[in-house]
């Protein structure tokens, strides 16, 4: 095709054309990066939310950016088919699931003393035998400081040490709890708290609430308990010296005989709040003894099966679904970053953290 | 069936329009939900797992409908370096829609992830369990899907150049609108 127009003259005919195609290639990569969060810096994404616990605590190559200083266990959940009516997943029909869970501390230090929380979690992995999971993680506490992410995400930057005194800014969490009443019911808790010399006497609550869902199709708004069958507190033998005396207290009394839970299962009524887990249910709200979780072995999370998997509280079968409430995301949000380092820097990626000789791999 | 040799089939002509829609979607849920810590990123999470095995169905489908009807040739003055990026660029494009869905798949398998296409339809793993090749996969999933758009923009900024400054009918071969007036002034390679 011969083209009667010198080059420069024809460049010039289709400015508006090129303009026009810039434009629209601008366009899309400015519309990319605003949805992608770089050009928006006070989003609160889940990369921030897991750098404000690096911030508060270090970086420990390896480790879960939270909860984690833990030790795996292994066991079974034995359906007693009483959540069945409520809730078609599989697990809650008769029988066997096999379960591999974590017993943590909440702070994302690996070397923290166990007396330094007074907090003690359980998460659970349940393997449905239609190839489905049920992953959930509780705490033994009434209920959650905050409602909302960025509410959390606020606690989060108030407890962060100062670097003249290595400590947080009793002003700035003072400031933050005044401004923040929904958390009074989580203080007037943790003010009674002592660390627990146990996992096995703890009680676990899933504090965000969730939907069964019935073989029917109807919908059950439900918050669940794992109530431990241990009355027993244990001596407190090598507790005093011996910061790691959960894992050994756990390990000595599995080595006993199998440690025992039942979940409980509390069906709201209309109005319970089921987007609010900073504010507990009514006591007499009926409750649904779904059956027994038995504990069998516990292992080191070093090596231990409990170490690679992502306790993603929204990861669930089907016949159990996430509530309204905004935690829920959020966590599932920030928990998948947090694996997603910690395997990285297990992968020993270009770019991610290595680990000292201490830590593990 | 169109006998036209200038213009894609219209199976080819669907697929591609539809896909480009899917493949935006998909690329722009993917950057926002994991950006994002609010109920949109499991409503996001919840429509990027079966889009994407969409994606990768349709992208078979695409693959076949390619081998067995040539494309339209691309004009023959065109200079020898934009025939390559073009056709380079095409194959970059088929390679990605295909392993793209593949490599988020494989990396949710070595999560030891269920794979849930919705609450209750579950795909088989295709990678053992592994931490390492989770992180490798999972990364790979979003430096490909980076690699896709920016293909995407190169395309869609190549295909604007051929309508609006060459017009040599390349666009048209995929929009399937030809104003009369380009017909004729249109040589091709026979």
């Amino acid at each position: 095709m011969n083209d009667p127009s010198p080059p420069a003259r024809r460049t010039e005919a289709h400015l508006g054309a090129w303009a026009l195609i810039f434009a629209v290639a601008a366009f899309a990569v400015v519309a990319f990066a605003y949805v992608g969060g770089w050009l928006a810096p006070n989003r609160l994404t889940p990369a921030r939310m897991v750098n404000q616990f690096q911030l508060n605590a270090g970086t420990f190559p390896g480790y879960r950016r939270n909860h984690a200083k833990g030790v795996c266990v292994t066991g079974y959940f034995e359906s007693n088919a009483g959540a069945r009516p409520y809730s078609s997943a599989q697990v809650f029909a008769s029988g066997r699931t096999p379960v591999v869970g974590r017993f943590a501390l909440p702070t994302s230090n690996p070397h923290a003393p166990d007396s330094s929380v007074p907090i003690r979690s359980m998460a659970l992995r349940f393997a449905l035998a239609n190839g489905q999971q049920w992953r959930t993680g509780m705490n033994d506490m009434p209920v959650f400081p905050v409602s909302t992410p960025e509410a959390f995400y606020e606690l989060l930057k108030a407890q962060q040490p100062d670097p003249a005194t290595g400590k947080p800014d009793p002003a700035k969490l003072g400031a933050f709890f005044g401004s923040h009443p929904e958390s009074g019911p989580f203080l007037a808790w943790v003010k009674t708290a002592k660390p627990s010399a146990s996992y096995a006497t703890e009680t676990y609550e899933s504090l965000n609430a969730f939907v069964f869902v019935g073989a029917d199709g109807v919908r059950h708004p439900v918050r669940w308990r794992m109530v431990t069958e241990t009355t027993d507190g244990g001596s407190d033998t090598g507790k005093a010296g011996d910061p790691d005396y959960l894992e050994a207290d756990l390990t000595e009394r599995l080595s006993q005989g199998p440690l025992r839970w039942h979940l409980l299962v509390t069906l709201a009524e209309p109005g319970d709040p089921t987007n609010d887990a900073t504010k507990a249910w009514p006591d007499n709200r009926r409750t649904v003894d779904a059956g027994t979780l038995v504990i069998e072995h516990a292992e080191p999370q070093q090596n231990g099966p409990c170490r690679d998997i992502n306790y993603d509280p929204l990861v669930l079968p089907a016949g159990i679904e996430a509530s309204d409430d905004p935690l829920l995301p959020a966590r599932s949000a920030a928990y998948a970053t947090s694996y997603l380092r910690r395997t990285s820097e297990e992968a020993h990626l270009p770019g991610t953290a290595t680990a000292q000789p201490e830590a593990r791999p | 069936m169109t006998t036209d040799t200038q213009t894609f089939t219209l199976a080819a002509r669907v697929l591609h329009w539809l896909m480009a829609i899917l493949i935006l979607t998909m690329l722009f849920i993917g950057v926002g939900m994991v950006a994002s810590v609010s109920e949109r990123h499991e409503l996001l999470i919840r429509i990027h797992k079966p889009l994407g095995i969409a994606i990768l169905v349709l992208a078979v489908l695409r693959l076949v409908v390619r081998l067995r009807h040539p494309p339209p040739p691309l004009p023959a003055d065109m200079p020898a370096l934009q025939t390559l990026a073009a056709i380079a660029s095409h194959w970059l494009l088929y390679a990605l829609m295909l392993t793209l869905p593949l490599v988020g798949w494989a990396m949710l398998s070595a999560g030891g992830y269920p794979v849930m296409l919705s609450e209750s339809l579950r795909l088989p793993p295709i990678f053992p369990v592994s931490p390492v090749a989770f992180a490798v996969l999972r990364h790979a999933h979003a430096w490909l899907a980076m690699l896709l758009y920016l293909t995407f923009l190169g395309h869609m900024s190549a295909a604007l150049y051929h309508g609006l400054i060459r017009r040599d009918g390349v666009l048209s071969s995929m929009t399937g609108y030809r104003p009369a007036s380009h017909v004729h002034e249109l040589p091709r390679q026979p």
